[in-house]
């Protein structure tokens, strides 16, 4: 297990290199000028230049590429080129708004998302099942700025039970914390709990015709302990499967719920950096999600260990 | 968590207190102001960019040493001034309590070392340098500045009210190259910035500077007693703007400074709000075309562009059919300055579609397609693209639309080079009247060529005469020369003027006080509860 875990941790190395050289040359030939960006719409062309000299943009791609994978492996993401602020120092201020954003969506998305599936399963082609999955068609196909829209209008603007938007740290109250998560994360996890929801109904009925399950029904077992104990169990593998999918698109898809909710993490950060061209942050950032990505994916590679005994690494 | 309003209320009340404890009510008693401003803060330099928000923050920390009253006068305001009989020397005298936020008085030293990096990177500063011969300090509170000849240019420049204000700060961040972005948040205005609340992007915090003198006069423009009456400001970036509405219902913002005329709305007629239109921060459109590549090399080709275009269709777009926040207007410098005129207004100001066939007609116009670059990523630009191109059409030009972000908007149109090559031919944009008011320092009737402002206009005689305007020290002579200007810019298209719109300011009713300049400024304004 130890030796599987640090050969996957290795492989990351390469893939993480090729990711930050693709990521370097892409932004380097994409239109835009972090120069023009602050300097404004009225600047002259001497004062552009000056400024890109500042920033060392003038410097031949290649030296400006060794420059910052040298500085990189020396643990430096460099330094933004419009605020001045190390990239390190803002990918932290922007890390905890998006990781308890992420974090909450992920949990109510399987709290809710699991019994339902299951649920669905249970009561396959009943009234309760079509209303299941007619509810995550619909998870699916409203964008969730429009449910965050609607849940900002019914339970901030009308009701009054929660703000309109904004972040606060855990470090200045649970109360203040919770209440300004509560209505992203709804927002947040409807597609994910369609989605989860789906997978789970279908795997379930799946396993639900298998000889054990009637071996557990012919002990005279309840049927919820059936669902409960065996069949959700020997589903969980591809579950578990589109759960870690599931968390690897919410981290690159917060932009949209950040924004609408004004929580300032890192789906805004790149937003922003990309619009400003500011490229150190936005290498920085995308190397941090494609860390995150390998991390994720290796979690959910020992967690089918877990819960099936026949995979062992 | 789902309880009835007025229990959610009681519990709220009991956790804030349970949780914050005695010291929040002491933290209750401040006063702040929470505002949405027009675009995130990120850099902190604000003499190496236009970047409006920069212009805003200098207001908010450092202190001018001119400035212009509500009716657009000179006025001291960190110094008086005489001028030699001569005309050619202005001596600038410090007022009594000037002090940097660290405590330091200010000195004349610094406000030299602050002129002249200013006059590396402001338009109108430049044209000022190359006008002087010599500034110096004489004493601690005491400069001169010496010029070649007579003029008037010191306190125009002095007081330039935006674009790249000339703020005052320590010399030993005043000597910083203007290639290299300040990091010192140090000014003498009449706030201090929090630096330890600032996250770019996200939040700037500014507290009342309780060592700032203000002048005795009453508050007039950007001019008279700056007279801080809160004990904090607070900018949040908020990207939505139906977010920043919502909250301002809510009541957790009290101030947005551009709110999307099409949220308006929401707001109007509710006394709660009000909806605060300052004339002098309105905008104008402009089209721009790109004189180094055909076909508006010719100048036939754009005349043709200037009577295909017409002003009321893209102010209906931007701003909402039946609206008055917004005006039309042929005159190149706009129509509330000294220097309106209606100079061919029937031709800017309706569009000529027949006309127009007819120059391109005569100028042998072979239906080769223009390209305009449309920015799709700000609400003020995105819908000027489609309007500009269907009137375009409807004049006989063969038009390809090319969208794009703001950012590849800025890089691309940098580029001389032919459209195949990652030219262009059309970009519009919007520039704040303080600006376009300015006939030295405003880019679109610049035209010298290679150093004038993107698509390179090239008309001698114009240059000629904002260098006599720099010079002219009556406002007389300067109104004959601006409007000479407006003609020569128009004869020979240097940009096509395409109306004029209010930027409009949501404003909390508690919210009173708020100057009448040309930024939003934060003294003066009093909250209540």
């Amino acid at each position: 297990m130890l030796s599987f875990i640090i050969k996957r941790i290795l492989s990351a190395i390469p893939v993480l290199f090729m990711v930050a050289i693709l990521v370097f040359l892409v932004l380097r030939l994409a239109p835009g000028d972090p120069a023009v960006m602050i300097a404004g719409p009225n600047a002259t062309p001497d004062q552009l230049q000056q400024l890109r000299e500042s920033m060392g943009l003038t410097r031949p791609l290649l030296e400006q590429l060794i420059i910052w994978l040298t500085n990189m492996a020396h643990g430096d993401m460099g330094t933004s080129l419009i605020s001045g602020k190390p990239a390190t120092e803002l990918i932290m201020d922007r890390f905890g708004p998006t990781l308890a954003l992420s974090l909450s969506t992920v949990v109510l998305a399987i709290v809710v998302a699991i019994p339902l599936g299951v649920v669905a399963a249970w009561q396959r082609g009943k009234v309760l099942d079509r209303l299941v999955m007619g509810l995550s068609v619909l998870g699916f196909s409203v964008p969730v700025f429009i449910i965050g829209y609607v849940l900002i209008l019914v339970f901030a603007r009308i009701l009054g039970w929660f703000p309109v938007q904004g972040y606060q740290p855990l470090s200045n109250g649970f109360v203040p914390f919770a209440q300004r998560l509560v209505l992203p994360s709804v927002a947040l996890s409807f597609p994910y709990i369609a989605l989860i929801a789906r997978i789970v109904r279908t795997n379930v009925i799946e396993v639900m015709n298998e000889d054990y399950i009637r071996t557990a029904r012919a002990k005279g077992l309840k049927e919820s302990a059936v669902l409960m104990g065996h069949a959700l169990g020997n589903a969980a593998v591809p579950i578990i499967t589109i759960i870690g999918v599931s968390i690897a698109m919410l981290i690159g898809g917060v932009v949209v719920t950040e924004s609408v909710f004004n929580i300032p993490g890192l789906g805004r950060l790149v937003l922003e950096s990309v619009l400003a061209r500011d490229y150190t942050v936005i290498q920085a950032v995308i190397l941090l999600f494609s860390a995150i990505y390998v991390v994720i994916n290796l979690v959910v590679d020992l967690l089918y260990g877990v819960f099936d005994p026949r995979i062992r690494y | 968590m789902f309880l009835p309003k007025s229990a959610s209320g009681l519990l709220k009340g009991a956790l804030a207190v349970a949780f914050l404890g005695a010291g929040s009510l002491t933290a209750q008693a401040e006063t702040t102001i929470n505002a949405v401003m027009n675009a995130p803060l990120r850099a902190l330099d604000p003499a190496i960019s236009t970047a409006y928000i920069l212009r805003n923050y200098g207001y908010m920390i450092y202190d001018t040493l001119l400035a212009r009253d509500e009716a657009g006068k000179v006025q001291p305001q960190m110094a008086s001034w005489t001028v030699s009989d001569d005309g050619k020397t202005y001596t600038f005298t410090l007022r009594d309590g000037l002090k940097w936020h660290d405590g330091t008085p200010v000195t004349a030293a610094d406000c030299v070392a602050s002129i002249a990096r200013w006059d590396q990177v402001d338009k109108t500063g430049q044209v000022m340098a190359s006008l002087m011969e010599t500034m110096q300090a004489v004493d601690e509170k005491t400069f001169t500045l010496t010029f070649k000849e007579p003029t008037g240019i010191a306190l125009l420049a002095l007081s330039k009210p935006s674009g790249i204000p000339p703020f005052m700060m320590q010399k030993k961040v005043a000597e910083t190259p203007v290639s290299t972005p300040i990091t010192s948040t140090i000014g003498s205005g009449p706030f201090k910035f929090d630096a330890s609340a600032y996250q770019p992007g996200v939040k700037a915090v500014f507290l009342k500077n309780e060592d700032y003198v203000p002048r005795s006069e009453p508050s007039s423009g950007m001019a008279g007693g700056k007279v801080v009456k809160v004990d904090k400001v607070v900018w949040t970036t908020m990207p939505d703007p139906m977010t920043a509405m919502n909250a301002m219902m809510s009541g957790e913002i009290d101030f947005i400074e551009q709110a999307p005329h099409d949220l308006l709305p929401l707001v109007e007629g509710n006394p709660d709000f009000k909806l605060q239109t300052f004339a002098k921060q309105g905008s104008q459109n402009l089209v721009r075309l790109n004189w180094t590549q055909p076909p508006f090399d010719n100048l036939k080709y754009r005349e043709a562009a200037l009577e295909a275009l017409g002003q009321q269709s893209m102010l209906s777009a931007q701003v909402g059919n039946g609206k008055d926040a917004s005006t039309t207007c042929a005159a190149v410098f706009g129509c509330s300055g000294p220097y309106a005129t209606d100079y061919k207004a029937d031709d800017i100001i309706k569009p000529h579609p027949e006309k127009s066939k007819e120059l391109l007609k005569e100028a042998g116009y072979d239906g080769s397609p223009i390209m305009l670059m449309q920015a799709t990523d700000l609400a003020s630009l995105a819908p000027q693209g489609p309007v500009i191109a269907q009137q375009l059409r409807d004049g006989g030009f063969k038009v390809d639309v090319v969208a794009m972000d703001w950012a590849s908007v800025v890089a691309r149109r940098s580029s001389k080079a032919p459209v195949a090559e990652g030219g262009w031919n059309i970009f519009s944009t919007t520039n704040v009247l303080p600006d376009v008011g300015d006939p030295v320092g405003f880019i679109g009737t610049a035209a010298g060529g290679d150093s004038a402002w993107f698509g390179w206009p090239n008309v001698p005689k114009i240059e000629e005469l904002r260098a006599a305007f720099a010079r002219a020290s009556d406002t007389e002579t300067q109104v004959k020369i601006a409007k000479e200007i407006d003609q020569l810019a128009i004869d020979n298209v240097v940009m096509i003027p395409m109306g004029e719109f209010a930027n409009i300011n949501v404003v909390s009713s508690k919210l009173s006080g708020m100057p009448e300049a040309e930024a939003p400024v934060f003294w003066n304004v009093t909250k209540s509860e």
